[in-house]
């Protein structure tokens, strides 16, 4: 199977992620913990998708699924234009050279006795792409690169503070010239003076190397600052997908105007006009989803349809996706 | 508005065997009767370790070596930490939330338990009086079902549940004062929202004064009428809240401001202004602003003269800063 159109770096469809709930000595089957729940979206080539959510939303699953960390349980996902959902174990290592991915905490996702020089070159290592002085010589760049002296190659992680060992993380990602960085939660583990700088250089690396970004974040400020299109996604379910400047002007989704009102703004005498949207409850529990709409229990514009069927998500115009039959 | 609170020169080190930490290093501010107070900070500046010495909650290493703590007319600094008089204020007079709800309950005592032991020593309520009390407090913090699930165990309740509780327990004695310290940063930002909304209206409804804690500075913008924005143990900037949101003084804060991308900004139009470098190592300071290796607002000045204290530049606004830096 192909995806039709070659602008595409990613293309999901119908993706689901159930982990599935066993008890007992015999570990039978008892529910599954629906972490994503049958989603559809696309990745361009050279653009930032967001993907932006409250916990337990999916979105780490989803970024998972695509480093094909997990067997999806069932649905597609085409990786340049290659179905890679189904495709054997070892077969999925070449691809992984073509992936990079940073993740949050700079200091759980860095080995501690490894030093940042061997960080950074083992993805080489591993796809047999440089060794000896033309390995050397590929750190020293990936450092150059991310705003980091050679001269450190040799210190362990926490010799350096967590905006350096980011951009380590950063380095490693970047190691085996990828196409797509999926850069899961990679500033929200900073200090708030650091952040920016690595919001930055993830600009200016994307800008002067041609890279894709999927951007998975809870924060919408900063997704919305970086992605070129944005995601919402509330129980394993995408709400509302559309390009960044529409989901701040026009939000249609209930769910994404009360996350977008949620949302502290630092400017008071905004604040004090500003509408806020709080929503009442909490988000269900992913293993007994509500029917229908996932959302409709803390909707404010709930009517009893919502619950029937789960409504799809259905473009709007201009690209503007989005999962509600009352808009 | 009386003053209820105010702290003088407050000085907090930490002995270690790498050096002296001063963790606070001469903090002064004040909190008037039902005032709702930001105070801002990167980790590691000393926000925390300023409100704990308040409660008189610093533990070895840590010692408060100089200030002047005066609430509603008592000296503070006179009572000994695990004193009665100490004792009788903390939980009582003032109280506080913190970050995490998941480990400052006790797992093995029920809500009512934890709540009801406050009322108890405090109020010197009896166990049934006290009981009641804790159900009402709990369905005023919004726990649905609060007469049953008060005798659950705190596992048995989400994050946001449970921060809920922290602020029924906050809320217990009718204290004068309250510290959040980063109330809502182990939650989600709806349920952020909610939880800040439920603060303001109690404290608003009891007249009780309340000091966020907080690095993010959208969270007290809303909230807060006045801010205090820390570095390094100090507090490098304070003003109304309208004044440091709308026209920062202080490098740092300004940077600070510049630095977060904000909300409906157009995607593209504008690049972040990080501030470079790094917050410095609270070991062996210099004497010069702790600042001054990541400004970019220096002078020759700042090189060679001591950090500058706090100086007014503006109706209830002052900044610590050699450079008086007009935006707008």
């Amino acid at each position: 199977m192909n995806a039709p159109q070659n602008n595409l770096m990613v293309e999901v469809k119908n993706l689901k992620m159930y982990f599935p709930i066993t008890r007992g000595l015999l570990r039978h089957h008892v529910a599954d913990v629906k972490a994503v729940d049958d989603i559809s979206f696309e990745i361009k080539k050279h653009e930032t998708l967001g993907l932006v959510g409250e916990s337990g939303c999916g979105k780490t699953t989803t970024g998972r699924c695509i480093l094909r960390l997990y067997n999806p349980t069932s649905g597609n996902i085409f990786f340049a234009g290659n179905d890679i959902s189904t495709i054997p174990e070892r077969k999925v290592k070449p691809l992984r050279s073509q992936m990079g991915a940073i993740f949050q905490d700079p200091f759980g996702s860095l080995n501690p006795r490894q030093t940042a020089g061997s960080i950074v070159g083992d993805p080489l290592k591993v796809h047999n792409m440089a060794a000896g002085s033309e390995l050397e010589d590929r750190v020293t760049e990936l450092f150059h690169l991310v705003g980091l002296d050679p001269s450190m190659r040799d210190r362990v992680p926490h010799e350096f503070s967590g905006g350096q060992r980011q951009r380590i993380g950063v380095a490693r990602a970047l190691a085996c010239s990828p196409a797509l960085v999926i850069c899961d939660e990679p500033i929200s583990a900073l200090d708030v003076s650091i952040q920016a700088q690595i919001i930055n250089l993830l600009e200016e690396l994307q800008g002067r190397l041609g890279l894709t970004y999927l951007f998975i974040a809870h924060d919408l400020a900063v997704v919305q600052h970086i992605s070129d299109r944005v995601a919402v996604m509330y129980l394993g379910r995408i709400m509302e997908l559309t390009t960044s400047e529409e989901l701040y002007e026009n939000p249609l989704h209930p769910y994404t105007r009360a996350l977008l009102s949620a949302i502290p703004i630092p400017d008071p005498i905004a604040e004090k006009t500003r509408m806020r949207i709080v929503l009442k409850g909490e988000v269900p529990s992913p293993v007994n989803p509500p029917p229908g709409c996932h959302f409709h229990p803390r909707c404010s514009m709930a009517i009893p349809e919502c619950s029937a069927a789960r409504p799809p998500l259905r473009d709007i115009g201009n690209g503007h996706f989005v999962a509600c039959i009352r808009v | 508005m009386a003053s209820l609170l105010d702290v003088e020169n407050l000085k907090t080190y930490f002995k270690t065997e790498y050096g002296l930490v001063k963790a606070a290093d001469g903090v002064s501010f004040n909190v008037n009767q039902g005032e709702i107070i930001g105070l801002v900070g990167e980790s590691g500046c000393g926000k925390s370790v300023s409100i704990l010495s308040l409660m008189q909650l610093i533990q070895s290493p840590g010692e408060i070596i100089d200030g002047k703590i005066m609430l509603d007319g008592q000296d503070l600094r006179k009572y000994k930490s695990n004193g009665p008089e100490m004792r009788a204020i903390r939980g009582g007079k003032m109280t506080m939330i913190f970050q995490e709800p998941m480990t400052s309950l006790n797992p093995v005592l029920t809500i009512c338990r934890q709540i009801t032991e406050s009322l108890e020593l405090h109020l010197n309520m009896d166990r049934l009086a006290a009981r009641g009390r804790a159900i009402e407090l709990l369905k005023m913090v919004g726990v649905p079902d609060a007469a049953t699930r008060i005798d659950d165990y705190p596992h048995q309740f989400s994050g946001g549940m449970r921060q809920r509780v922290m602020i029924a327990m906050a809320l217990s004695c009718n204290p004068m004062i309250i510290f959040a310290d980063e109330p809502t940063t182990a939650v989600d930002v709806t349920t952020q929202a909610q939880l800040l909304e439920l603060m303001k209206d109690l404290v608003t409804r009891q007249n009780t004064a309340l000091v966020i804690v907080t690095h993010n500075l959208g969270v007290v913008a809303r909230y807060a009428q006045r801010i205090y924005v820390m570095y390094a143990g100090r507090i490098i900037e304070s003003g109304l809240s309208e004044d440091i949101f709308g026209h920062p003084r202080h490098p740092y804060t300004i940077g600070l401001l510049h630095s977060v991308p904000r909300l409906g900004e157009r995607h593209g139009t504008r690049k972040l202004i990080p501030i470079d470098g790094m917050p410095p190592d609270l070991i062996n300071m210099p004497p010069t602003c702790a600042f001054l290796p990541r400004c970019t607002y220096k002078v020759e000045r700042c090189q060679k003269e001591p950090w500058p204290a706090l100086r007014a530049v503006g109706d209830q606004h002052y900044i610590s800063c050699y450079v008086d830096i007009r935006e707008k």
